[in-house]
C-alpha cells in the first residue's frame, strides 16, 4: 500500500532509470490485457523501471484481491496498492490530461523531466518507443 | 507585407485546426442535441422534452464496475431531479469490445434496475466524442437557455464511487441545485477514476 504523497515524490525525485507508471485495476479488462506489454519491458530493459499502480481499493477497500491477482498472473514487475481519497483533487497532479479512465500510463525521465502520457491502452511497440522518446 | 501576412495565415489556419480537433466539451460550450435508439425502441431527443429547465446527460454502461456501484445513485437522481432535469443515459459501449454492452443487454440492465428515464445507445459513439465523455458513468449537466444547452458542470457523480453512505461532496445534485437557484454552481469540473468509454477503434 503507497500513500499518494509517496507516489508523487517519486516522480518527481530525479533517478537514473526511466519510469514507467502504469495506472490499472483488476477489474479492467484492457488494463489486464495490456499487463504483459509493461512485464516485457520490465524484463528486457533494466534502465527502466516499471511500476503497476493498482487503483482497486478506489472500489473496494479489500487488497486481497489485487494480492491474488498477482499471484495468479506471476506478476515480476513492482507493483503498489495506491491508496488515495478524492480523485478529483489528485489526477491532475500526474498528469493534466488523465481523465481518470483507466488504464492510462505515465512515462518519465526525473532527470529532465521528459514525460508522455497515454490514457488509453498501449499499443505492441508503442512503450518502448515513448520509452526511447523521454531517453534523448 | 506579404511574408507577415503568409506567416498570420499560418497562425490562424493551426488555430482553425486546432478547434476541430477540439476533445469535447467544457463548462459553458454549447451541447448539441442528438437523436438516439431509447431501449423501447423508439428514439429520444432532447428537444422531446419541452417542459425541462436542463438535463443530467450521463454516459453509462452495463459492465463498469464503477457504473454498477453507481446504479442506484443514478435511479435515485433521476428520480429526484425529472420534474425539471431529467436524466438521459447514455451507452456508447462498442459491444465488440466490451461484451454485455448489447442493446439486448441494455433492454435486460434497464428493466431488472427499473430504469424509469430513457437509457440510450449511441451505437456510433458519435455523441460521446462530440461531448468528450472519456469514462462511465461520466455525467454532463446541461442548462437551458432561451436559445440552446449549455454545458453547466461535466464529471463524476460525487466523492466516493466506493460507499454511497461516506459522501461528502454531491457534485451533481449541488450543480442541479444552483442552476435551480440561479446561483453559480461552485465545482463545474471533476475528475475520477473509472473505466475508459471502449471506444470501438480500440
Amino acid at each position: 500500500m503507497v500513500r499518494l504523497e509517496k507516489l508523487l515524490s517519486e516522480i518527481s525525485t530525479p533517478t537514473d532509470e526511466i519510469r514507467v507508471y502504469n495506472f490499472w485495476a483488476t477489474w479492467c479488462a484492457p488494463c489486464v490485457k495490456e499487463l504483459p506489454l509493461f512485464e516485457k519491458v520490465n524484463e528486457d530493459d533494466k534502465d527502466v523501471k516499471i511500476t503497476l499502480v493498482s487503483m482497486d481499493i478506489d472500489l473496494d477497500p479489500n487488497p486481497e484481491k489485487v494480492y491474488k491477482f498477482i499471484d495468479r498472473k506471476k506478476l515480476q514487475s513492482r507493483v503498489i496498492i495506491l491508496e488515495a481519497a478524492d480523485p478529483n483533487s489528485w489526477i491532475n497532479k500526474i498528469d493534466q490530461n488523465w481523465s481518470g479512465a483507466l488504464p492510462a500510463t505515465l512515462i518519465i525521465n526525473t532527470k529532465t523531466g521528459k514525460r508522455r502520457f497515454v490514457n488509453s491502452a498501449m499499443k505492441e511497440g508503442e512503450l518502448e518507443q515513448l520509452i526511447a522518446a523521454v531517453k534523448i | 507585407m506579404k511574408i507577415v501576412n503568409f506567416v498570420s495565415l499560418i497562425g490562424l489556419t493551426i488555430l482553425i485546426a486546432g478547434s476541430l480537433v477540439k476533445n469535447g466539451y467544457e463548462v459553458g460550450d454549447t451541447a448539441t442535441d442528438f437523436k438516439l435508439k431509447n431501449i423501447d425502441g423508439k428514439l429520444v431527443s432532447l428537444a422531446d422534452f419541452k417542459e425541462a429547465k436542463g438535463f443530467i446527460v450521463i454516459f453509462d454502461c452495463n459492465t463498469c464496475p464503477y457504473s454498477k456501484a453507481y446504479n442506484g445513485r443514478i435511479v435515485a437522481l433521476s428520480k429526484k431531479y425529472s420534474k425539471d432535469f431529467p436524466l438521459i443515459a447514455i451507452n456508447a459501449n462498442s459491444n465488440e469490445e466490451s461484451q454485455g454492452d448489447s442493446y439486448e443487454d441494455m433492454v435486460k440492465y434497464a428493466k431488472k434496475h427499473n430504469y424509469d428515464f430513457p437509457y440510450l445507445v449511441d451505437a456510433t459513439q458519435e455523441i460521446a466524442r462530440a461531448y468528450g465523455a472519456t469514462n462511465t458513468p461520466h455525467v454532463f449537466v446541461l442548462n437551458r437557455t432561451h436559445t440552446d444547452l449549455k454545458v453547466a458542470y461535466i464529471g463524476t457523480i460525487d466523492d466516493s464511487p466506493r460507499n454511497a453512505s461516506s459522501v461528502t461532496k454531491r457534485y451533481v445534485e449541488d450543480a442541479v441545485d444552483a442552476l435551480r437557484a440561479g446561483k453559480p454552481i461552485t465545482t463545474p469540473k471533476t475528475k475520477a477514476i473509472g473505466c475508459g468509454i471502449r471506444w470501438k477503434d480500440a
